[in-house]
Protein backbone atom coordinates (compact mmCIF):
# COMPACT_ATOMS: atom_id res chain seq x y z
CA UNK A 1 0.00 0.00 0.00
CA UNK A 2 1.34 3.23 -0.43
CA UNK A 3 2.00 6.15 1.90
CA UNK A 4 -0.72 8.33 2.89
CA UNK A 5 0.42 11.98 1.07
CA UNK A 6 0.50 15.21 3.23
CA UNK A 7 0.92 18.84 1.82
CA UNK A 8 0.95 22.28 3.93
CA UNK A 9 0.67 25.42 3.02
CA UNK A 10 1.48 29.21 5.04
CA UNK A 11 -1.41 31.66 4.40
CA UNK A 12 -1.18 34.50 6.60
CA UNK A 13 0.77 32.97 9.24
CA UNK A 14 3.96 33.17 10.58
CA UNK A 15 5.38 29.98 9.93
CA UNK A 16 5.75 29.17 13.48
CA UNK A 17 2.77 26.67 12.94
CA UNK A 18 5.57 24.67 10.69
CA UNK A 19 7.95 24.98 13.05
CA UNK A 20 6.02 23.54 15.44
CA UNK A 21 5.63 20.76 13.38
CA UNK A 22 9.24 20.23 12.90
CA UNK A 23 9.46 20.65 16.81
CA UNK A 24 8.47 17.33 16.83
CA UNK A 25 12.29 16.13 16.84
CA UNK A 26 13.13 12.78 16.25
CA UNK A 27 9.87 12.32 15.65
CA UNK A 28 10.03 13.12 11.86
CA UNK A 29 12.30 10.38 10.90
CA UNK A 30 8.86 8.11 12.01
CA UNK A 31 6.96 10.41 10.19
CA UNK A 32 8.89 10.22 6.67
CA UNK A 33 8.37 6.36 7.27
CA UNK A 34 4.54 6.73 7.79
CA UNK A 35 3.54 9.32 4.67
CA UNK A 36 5.36 11.33 1.79
CA UNK A 37 5.36 14.92 1.50
CA UNK A 38 3.82 16.72 -1.69
CA UNK A 39 3.62 20.50 -2.26
CA UNK A 40 5.14 22.10 1.32
CA UNK A 41 7.38 24.80 2.13
CA UNK A 42 9.68 22.16 4.07
CA UNK A 43 10.69 20.45 1.31
CA UNK A 44 10.22 23.27 -1.10
CA UNK A 45 7.67 21.41 -3.94
CA UNK A 46 5.92 24.11 -5.30
CA UNK A 47 2.97 22.82 -7.32
CA UNK A 48 0.59 19.75 -6.58
CA UNK A 49 1.84 16.71 -8.55
CA UNK A 50 -0.57 14.21 -7.25
CA UNK A 51 -3.66 13.94 -5.50
CA UNK A 52 -2.83 14.41 -1.47
CA UNK A 53 -4.97 12.43 1.56
CA UNK A 54 -3.80 15.24 4.25
CA UNK A 55 -3.10 19.17 3.81
CA UNK A 56 -2.44 21.12 6.89
CA UNK A 57 -2.82 24.83 6.29
CA UNK A 58 -1.20 27.42 8.30
CA UNK A 59 -2.77 31.29 8.66
CA UNK A 60 -6.34 32.77 7.33
CA UNK A 61 -6.76 34.46 4.54
CA UNK A 62 -5.66 38.21 4.25
CA UNK A 63 -5.52 38.30 0.53
CA UNK A 64 -6.69 36.77 -3.29
CA UNK A 65 -3.59 34.75 -3.43
CA UNK A 66 -4.32 33.18 0.06
CA UNK A 67 -7.82 32.41 -1.01
CA UNK A 68 -6.27 30.97 -4.08
CA UNK A 69 -3.86 28.72 -2.26
CA UNK A 70 -6.71 27.24 -0.06
CA UNK A 71 -9.15 26.44 -2.89
CA UNK A 72 -6.18 24.49 -4.46
CA UNK A 73 -5.51 22.40 -1.31
CA UNK A 74 -9.21 22.37 -0.93
CA UNK A 75 -9.72 20.42 -4.13
CA UNK A 76 -6.02 18.76 -4.34
CA UNK A 77 -6.39 17.32 -0.49
CA UNK A 78 -9.11 14.64 0.96
CA UNK A 79 -8.69 16.42 4.09
CA UNK A 80 -8.24 19.59 5.47
CA UNK A 81 -6.52 20.81 8.56
CA UNK A 82 -6.29 24.15 10.47
CA UNK A 83 -3.43 24.27 11.85
CA UNK A 84 -2.87 26.75 14.63
CA UNK A 85 -5.10 30.20 15.76
CA UNK A 86 -4.66 32.15 12.43
CA UNK A 87 -6.36 29.57 10.52
CA UNK A 88 -8.56 28.87 13.10
CA UNK A 89 -9.99 32.63 13.76
CA UNK A 90 -7.69 34.75 11.57
CA UNK A 91 -5.02 35.07 14.31
CA UNK A 92 -3.02 38.08 15.03
CA UNK A 93 -3.51 39.79 11.71
CA UNK A 94 -7.38 39.68 12.55
CA UNK A 95 -6.21 42.51 14.61
CA UNK A 96 -6.43 44.78 11.24
CA UNK A 97 -9.78 43.59 11.35
CA UNK A 98 -11.79 46.67 12.88
CA UNK A 99 -9.19 49.11 10.80
CA UNK A 100 -10.26 50.29 7.52
CA UNK A 101 -8.29 48.25 5.31
CA UNK A 102 -6.88 52.51 3.79
CA UNK A 103 -5.79 53.30 7.52
CA UNK A 104 -4.11 49.97 7.49
CA UNK A 105 -2.15 50.60 4.59
CA UNK A 106 -0.94 54.26 5.06
CA UNK A 107 0.11 53.36 8.16
CA UNK A 108 2.34 50.97 7.37
CA UNK A 109 3.70 52.51 4.12
CA UNK A 110 3.48 56.51 4.52
CA UNK A 111 2.34 57.56 8.26
CA UNK A 112 4.11 54.79 10.34
CA UNK A 113 7.03 56.13 12.83
CA UNK A 114 8.93 53.74 10.98
CA UNK A 115 8.91 54.52 7.38
CA UNK A 116 11.81 56.63 5.97
CA UNK A 117 12.54 56.02 2.04
CA UNK A 118 8.56 56.35 0.62
CA UNK A 119 9.21 59.77 -0.22
CA UNK A 120 6.69 59.52 -2.70
CA UNK A 121 4.19 58.16 -0.67
CA UNK A 122 3.35 55.18 -2.77
CA UNK A 123 1.15 52.73 -1.46
CA UNK A 124 2.09 49.53 -3.26
CA UNK A 125 -0.24 49.14 -6.59
CA UNK A 126 1.74 46.68 -8.45
CA UNK A 127 -0.62 44.43 -10.81
CA UNK A 128 1.18 41.81 -9.88
CA UNK A 129 0.65 42.11 -6.21
CA UNK A 130 -2.53 40.25 -4.74
CA UNK A 131 -5.42 42.18 -3.39
CA UNK A 132 -5.64 42.70 0.46
CA UNK A 133 -9.03 41.70 1.68
CA UNK A 134 -11.50 43.75 3.24
CA UNK A 135 -10.66 41.54 6.70
CA UNK A 136 -9.12 38.35 7.67
CA UNK A 137 -11.15 35.49 7.56
CA UNK A 138 -10.50 32.09 8.95
CA UNK A 139 -9.80 29.43 6.39
CA UNK A 140 -13.69 27.64 7.80
CA UNK A 141 -15.52 30.71 6.25
CA UNK A 142 -13.80 29.97 2.62
CA UNK A 143 -13.92 26.49 2.48
CA UNK A 144 -14.69 23.56 4.00
CA UNK A 145 -12.30 22.51 6.69
CA UNK A 146 -12.65 18.60 8.23
CA UNK A 147 -10.36 19.49 11.48
CA UNK A 148 -9.30 21.67 13.72
CA UNK A 149 -5.94 22.13 15.74
CA UNK A 150 -5.74 25.51 18.41
CA UNK A 151 -2.45 26.89 19.84
CA UNK A 152 -0.19 29.59 18.69
CA UNK A 153 1.34 27.42 17.33
CA UNK A 154 -0.22 24.27 17.95
CA UNK A 155 2.27 21.99 20.67
CA UNK A 156 4.31 19.24 18.56
CA UNK A 157 2.88 16.82 20.51
CA UNK A 158 -0.72 17.95 19.27
CA UNK A 159 -0.08 18.06 15.60
CA UNK A 160 1.81 14.84 16.16
CA UNK A 161 -0.77 12.91 17.95
CA UNK A 162 -3.60 14.19 15.59
CA UNK A 163 -1.27 13.31 12.29
CA UNK A 164 -0.79 9.46 13.66
CA UNK A 165 -4.61 9.37 14.41
CA UNK A 166 -5.00 10.43 10.91
CA UNK A 167 -2.84 8.52 9.12
CA UNK A 168 -3.40 5.18 11.45
CA UNK A 169 -7.13 5.48 11.84
CA UNK A 170 -6.58 5.14 15.71
CA UNK A 171 -8.25 7.36 17.97
CA UNK A 172 -6.81 10.66 18.33
CA UNK A 173 -4.90 11.04 21.85
CA UNK A 174 -5.93 14.51 23.55
CA UNK A 175 -4.95 14.68 26.82
CA UNK A 176 -5.20 18.46 29.03
CA UNK A 177 -1.97 19.97 27.99
CA UNK A 178 -2.20 19.88 24.50
CA UNK A 179 -4.86 21.72 23.75
CA UNK A 180 -3.59 25.56 23.95
CA UNK A 181 -4.78 28.58 21.89
CA UNK A 182 -1.24 30.51 22.69
CA UNK B 1 -24.35 20.29 63.17
CA UNK B 2 -24.58 16.51 61.91
CA UNK B 3 -25.86 14.75 58.36
CA UNK B 4 -29.07 14.53 59.87
CA UNK B 5 -29.93 18.36 60.04
CA UNK B 6 -28.60 18.72 56.80
CA UNK B 7 -30.33 18.71 53.25
CA UNK B 8 -29.51 15.19 51.46
CA UNK B 9 -29.38 15.60 47.43
CA UNK B 10 -27.90 13.35 44.73
CA UNK B 11 -25.83 15.39 42.43
CA UNK B 12 -24.31 12.59 39.48
CA UNK B 13 -25.08 9.30 41.17
CA UNK B 14 -23.14 11.02 44.69
CA UNK B 15 -25.28 11.69 47.06
CA UNK B 16 -24.66 15.00 49.14
CA UNK B 17 -25.05 17.07 51.99
CA UNK B 18 -25.88 20.66 52.01
CA UNK B 19 -26.76 23.93 54.65
CA UNK B 20 -30.30 25.26 54.47
CA UNK B 21 -29.70 28.15 52.32
CA UNK B 22 -27.17 26.93 50.12
CA UNK B 23 -27.60 27.33 45.80
CA UNK B 24 -26.75 23.84 44.17
CA UNK B 25 -24.02 25.57 42.52
CA UNK B 26 -22.44 26.27 46.55
CA UNK B 27 -23.47 23.20 47.72
CA UNK B 28 -22.07 21.24 44.91
CA UNK B 29 -18.86 22.75 45.50
CA UNK B 30 -18.51 22.06 48.97
CA UNK B 31 -19.41 18.40 48.15
CA UNK B 32 -16.28 18.40 45.49
CA UNK B 33 -18.58 18.63 42.53
CA UNK B 34 -17.43 21.14 40.06
CA UNK B 35 -20.18 22.83 38.19
CA UNK B 36 -19.07 25.09 35.48
CA UNK B 37 -19.58 28.59 35.39
CA UNK B 38 -18.07 32.31 34.64
CA UNK B 39 -20.45 35.20 35.92
CA UNK B 40 -20.78 33.32 39.86
CA UNK B 41 -18.38 35.06 42.28
CA UNK B 42 -18.27 34.66 45.71
CA UNK B 43 -19.62 37.81 47.63
CA UNK B 44 -21.77 39.22 45.31
CA UNK B 45 -25.43 38.16 44.43
CA UNK B 46 -25.21 35.49 41.27
CA UNK B 47 -26.74 37.45 38.45
CA UNK B 48 -27.62 34.23 36.44
CA UNK B 49 -26.19 35.89 33.30
CA UNK B 50 -23.45 33.97 31.74
CA UNK B 51 -26.28 30.17 32.17
CA UNK B 52 -23.18 27.94 31.91
CA UNK B 53 -23.94 26.24 35.38
CA UNK B 54 -27.20 24.96 33.86
CA UNK B 55 -28.03 21.54 35.34
CA UNK B 56 -31.08 19.52 35.41
CA UNK B 57 -33.31 18.51 38.07
CA UNK B 58 -36.60 16.27 36.94
CA UNK B 59 -35.75 16.76 33.28
CA UNK B 60 -35.86 20.99 33.72
CA UNK B 61 -32.99 22.63 33.66
CA UNK B 62 -32.26 25.26 36.34
CA UNK B 63 -29.23 27.57 36.74
CA UNK B 64 -27.09 26.46 40.15
CA UNK B 65 -26.06 29.74 41.26
CA UNK B 66 -29.11 30.90 41.98
CA UNK B 67 -31.31 27.86 42.69
CA UNK B 68 -31.74 26.98 46.50
CA UNK B 69 -30.85 23.49 46.75
CA UNK B 70 -33.94 21.16 47.65
CA UNK B 71 -34.47 17.77 50.11
CA UNK B 72 -34.11 14.69 47.53
CA UNK B 73 -33.22 16.82 44.84
CA UNK B 74 -31.74 14.37 42.15
CA UNK B 75 -29.62 16.87 39.83
CA UNK B 76 -27.81 15.65 36.70
CA UNK B 77 -24.64 18.10 35.79
CA UNK B 78 -21.72 16.55 34.47
CA UNK B 79 -23.45 14.57 31.40
CA UNK B 80 -22.78 15.00 27.68
CA UNK B 81 -26.15 16.96 26.93
CA UNK B 82 -25.37 19.73 29.36
CA UNK B 83 -21.78 19.78 28.78
CA UNK B 84 -22.31 19.99 25.39
CA UNK B 85 -24.70 22.96 25.99
CA UNK B 86 -22.03 24.74 28.07
CA UNK B 87 -19.77 24.20 25.41
CA UNK B 88 -21.76 25.78 22.99
CA UNK B 89 -22.01 28.56 25.00
CA UNK B 90 -18.62 29.33 25.42
CA UNK B 91 -18.34 29.09 21.65
CA UNK B 92 -20.73 31.84 21.12
CA UNK B 93 -18.97 34.42 23.83
CA UNK B 94 -16.06 32.86 22.03
CA UNK B 95 -17.24 34.62 18.35
CA UNK B 96 -19.11 37.68 19.67
CA UNK B 97 -15.81 39.14 21.27
CA UNK B 98 -12.52 39.80 19.98
CA UNK B 99 -10.67 36.89 21.35
CA UNK B 100 -6.90 36.91 20.40
CA UNK B 101 -5.77 34.69 23.16
CA UNK B 102 -2.04 34.30 21.93
CA UNK B 103 -2.09 38.56 22.54
CA UNK B 104 -3.99 38.54 25.79
CA UNK B 105 -1.71 38.90 28.87
CA UNK B 106 -5.02 37.39 30.51
CA UNK B 107 -4.28 34.48 28.60
CA UNK B 108 -3.34 31.22 31.21
CA UNK B 109 -5.31 32.87 33.69
CA UNK B 110 -8.93 33.15 31.94
CA UNK B 111 -11.59 31.42 33.01
CA UNK B 112 -13.60 31.63 29.43
CA UNK B 113 -10.96 29.60 27.92
CA UNK B 114 -10.05 28.07 30.56
CA UNK B 115 -13.47 26.51 29.91
CA UNK B 116 -12.89 26.34 26.70
CA UNK B 117 -9.94 23.43 27.27
CA UNK B 118 -12.01 21.63 30.00
CA UNK B 119 -14.67 21.22 27.03
CA UNK B 120 -11.83 20.89 24.34
CA UNK B 121 -13.58 23.64 22.14
CA UNK B 122 -11.35 23.71 18.94
CA UNK B 123 -13.23 25.98 16.78
CA UNK B 124 -16.45 27.85 17.59
CA UNK B 125 -19.42 26.34 15.59
CA UNK B 126 -20.61 29.85 14.94
CA UNK B 127 -19.02 32.80 12.51
CA UNK B 128 -16.50 34.85 14.00
CA UNK B 129 -18.13 38.55 14.55
CA UNK B 130 -15.19 40.65 14.93
CA UNK B 131 -16.95 43.40 16.74
CA UNK B 132 -15.82 47.22 17.22
CA UNK B 133 -16.62 47.87 20.77
CA UNK B 134 -13.93 49.79 21.37
CA UNK B 135 -11.00 50.20 24.43
CA UNK B 136 -10.75 52.59 27.10
CA UNK B 137 -7.23 53.29 28.34
CA UNK B 138 -7.82 56.73 30.02
CA UNK B 139 -7.35 55.31 33.87
CA UNK B 140 -3.83 55.61 34.94
CA UNK B 141 -3.62 51.37 36.32
CA UNK B 142 -6.41 50.09 34.35
CA UNK B 143 -7.42 49.23 30.51
CA UNK B 144 -10.78 48.28 30.16
CA UNK B 145 -11.05 45.96 26.84
CA UNK B 146 -15.03 46.09 26.22
CA UNK B 147 -14.35 43.70 23.12
CA UNK B 148 -13.66 40.80 25.78
CA UNK B 149 -16.04 41.46 27.99
CA UNK B 150 -18.45 38.63 28.58
CA UNK B 151 -20.91 40.75 30.02
CA UNK B 152 -21.00 38.73 33.57
CA UNK B 153 -21.20 41.68 35.53
CA UNK B 154 -18.95 40.56 38.06
CA UNK B 155 -17.03 44.05 37.76
CA UNK B 156 -20.27 45.17 38.79
CA UNK B 157 -21.02 44.09 41.81
CA UNK B 158 -17.58 44.00 42.97
CA UNK B 159 -15.48 46.52 42.12
CA UNK B 160 -15.95 49.99 44.00
CA UNK B 161 -14.03 53.25 45.18
CA UNK B 162 -15.49 54.80 47.83
CA UNK B 163 -18.95 52.82 48.14
CA UNK B 164 -19.53 53.67 44.29
CA UNK B 165 -19.86 51.17 41.52
CA UNK B 166 -16.83 52.05 38.91
CA UNK B 167 -18.60 49.81 36.42
CA UNK B 168 -22.35 50.02 34.98
CA UNK B 169 -24.36 48.64 32.46
CA UNK B 170 -25.43 50.73 29.70
CA UNK B 171 -28.02 50.83 26.84
CA UNK B 172 -28.00 54.49 25.34
CA UNK B 173 -31.04 54.74 23.00
CA UNK B 174 -31.13 51.42 21.56
CA UNK B 175 -27.74 50.23 21.68
CA UNK B 176 -26.64 47.38 22.43
CA UNK B 177 -26.19 46.63 26.42
CA UNK B 178 -22.70 46.75 27.73
CA UNK B 179 -20.56 47.73 30.42
CA UNK B 180 -19.12 50.82 30.60
CA UNK B 181 -16.17 52.07 33.03
CA UNK B 182 -16.71 55.28 35.17
CA UNK B 183 -13.33 57.14 33.62
CA UNK B 184 -13.41 59.49 37.05
CA UNK B 185 -13.93 56.67 39.69
CA UNK B 186 -11.14 54.24 37.84
CA UNK B 187 -8.42 57.02 37.83
CA UNK B 188 -9.10 57.01 41.52
CA UNK B 189 -8.62 53.69 42.08
CA UNK B 190 -4.64 52.43 43.75
CA UNK B 191 -2.55 50.37 41.73
CA UNK B 192 -3.83 47.53 44.20
CA UNK B 193 -7.42 47.97 43.72
CA UNK B 194 -6.72 47.99 39.94
CA UNK B 195 -5.03 44.26 40.47
CA UNK B 196 -7.97 42.79 42.33
CA UNK B 197 -10.15 44.58 39.59
CA UNK B 198 -8.37 42.64 37.29
CA UNK B 199 -9.06 39.27 38.91
CA UNK B 200 -12.35 39.94 40.11
CA UNK B 201 -13.08 39.94 35.60
CA UNK B 202 -13.06 36.56 34.51
CA UNK B 203 -11.58 37.38 30.72
CA UNK B 204 -8.82 40.05 30.03
CA UNK B 205 -11.71 42.86 29.71
CA UNK B 206 -10.13 44.77 32.58
CA UNK B 207 -6.42 44.22 32.47
CA UNK B 208 -3.81 46.07 35.24
CA UNK B 209 -1.63 48.19 32.87
CA UNK B 210 1.99 47.54 33.05
CA UNK B 211 1.48 43.75 34.26
CA UNK B 212 2.52 42.31 30.82
CA UNK B 213 2.70 38.67 30.83
CA UNK B 214 3.31 38.00 35.00
CA UNK B 215 3.87 34.52 34.54
CA UNK B 216 5.61 32.31 32.05
CA UNK B 217 3.68 29.79 30.04
CA UNK B 218 3.49 26.21 31.70
CA UNK B 219 2.97 28.18 35.40
CA UNK B 220 0.07 29.79 34.54
CA UNK B 221 -3.01 29.25 36.68
CA UNK B 222 -4.89 26.28 33.53
CA UNK B 223 -1.72 25.70 31.94
CA UNK B 224 -1.47 21.87 33.68
CA UNK B 225 -5.01 21.18 35.65
CA UNK B 226 -8.35 22.19 34.74
CA UNK B 227 -10.61 24.80 35.65
CA UNK B 228 -12.97 23.05 38.60
CA UNK B 229 -10.23 20.24 39.62
CA UNK B 230 -9.14 21.94 42.37
CA UNK B 231 -13.12 21.24 43.50
CA UNK B 232 -13.19 18.17 42.49
CA UNK B 233 -9.71 17.05 44.29
CA UNK B 234 -11.15 17.97 47.62
S1 LIG C 1 -10.03 37.17 27.52
FE1 LIG C 1 -9.54 34.99 27.69
S2 LIG C 1 -10.50 34.08 25.90
FE2 LIG C 1 -10.40 36.29 25.55
S3 LIG C 1 -8.48 36.64 24.45
FE3 LIG C 1 -8.02 36.87 26.62
S4 LIG C 1 -7.35 34.83 27.25
FE4 LIG C 1 -8.39 34.56 25.31
S1 LIG D 1 -15.57 43.69 32.27
FE1 LIG D 1 -15.04 41.63 32.98
S2 LIG D 1 -16.06 41.46 34.98
FE2 LIG D 1 -16.99 43.19 33.92
S3 LIG D 1 -18.80 42.35 32.92
FE3 LIG D 1 -17.13 42.33 31.43
S4 LIG D 1 -16.24 40.30 31.62
FE4 LIG D 1 -17.47 40.62 33.46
Amino acid sequence: MSKPVIATATLAGCFGCHMSLLDIDERILELIELVEFNKSPINDIKTFTKQCDIGLIEGGCSNSENIEVLKDFRKNCKILVSLGECAIMGGLPAMRNGIPIRECLEEAYITGPTVRMNTKKILPNDDELPMMLDKVYPCHEIVKIDYFLPGCPPTADLIWNALLALVTGDELKLPYEVVKFD
Amino acid sequence: MDNTEKIKFVIDDKVCYAEPGQTILEAAKSNGVYIPSLCYIEGVKPPGSCRICNVRVNNRNLIACTTPVAEGMIIDNDIPELNELRKAIVEMLFVSGNHFCPGCEKSGNCELQALAYRFQMMVPRFPYEFPEKGVNATSKYIFHDRNRCIMCKRCIGKVMKDEKHVFAYNSRGGEHLHVVMDEELASQLTEEEATEAMDICPVGAILKKERGYYSPIGHRKYDKESIGSDIEKK
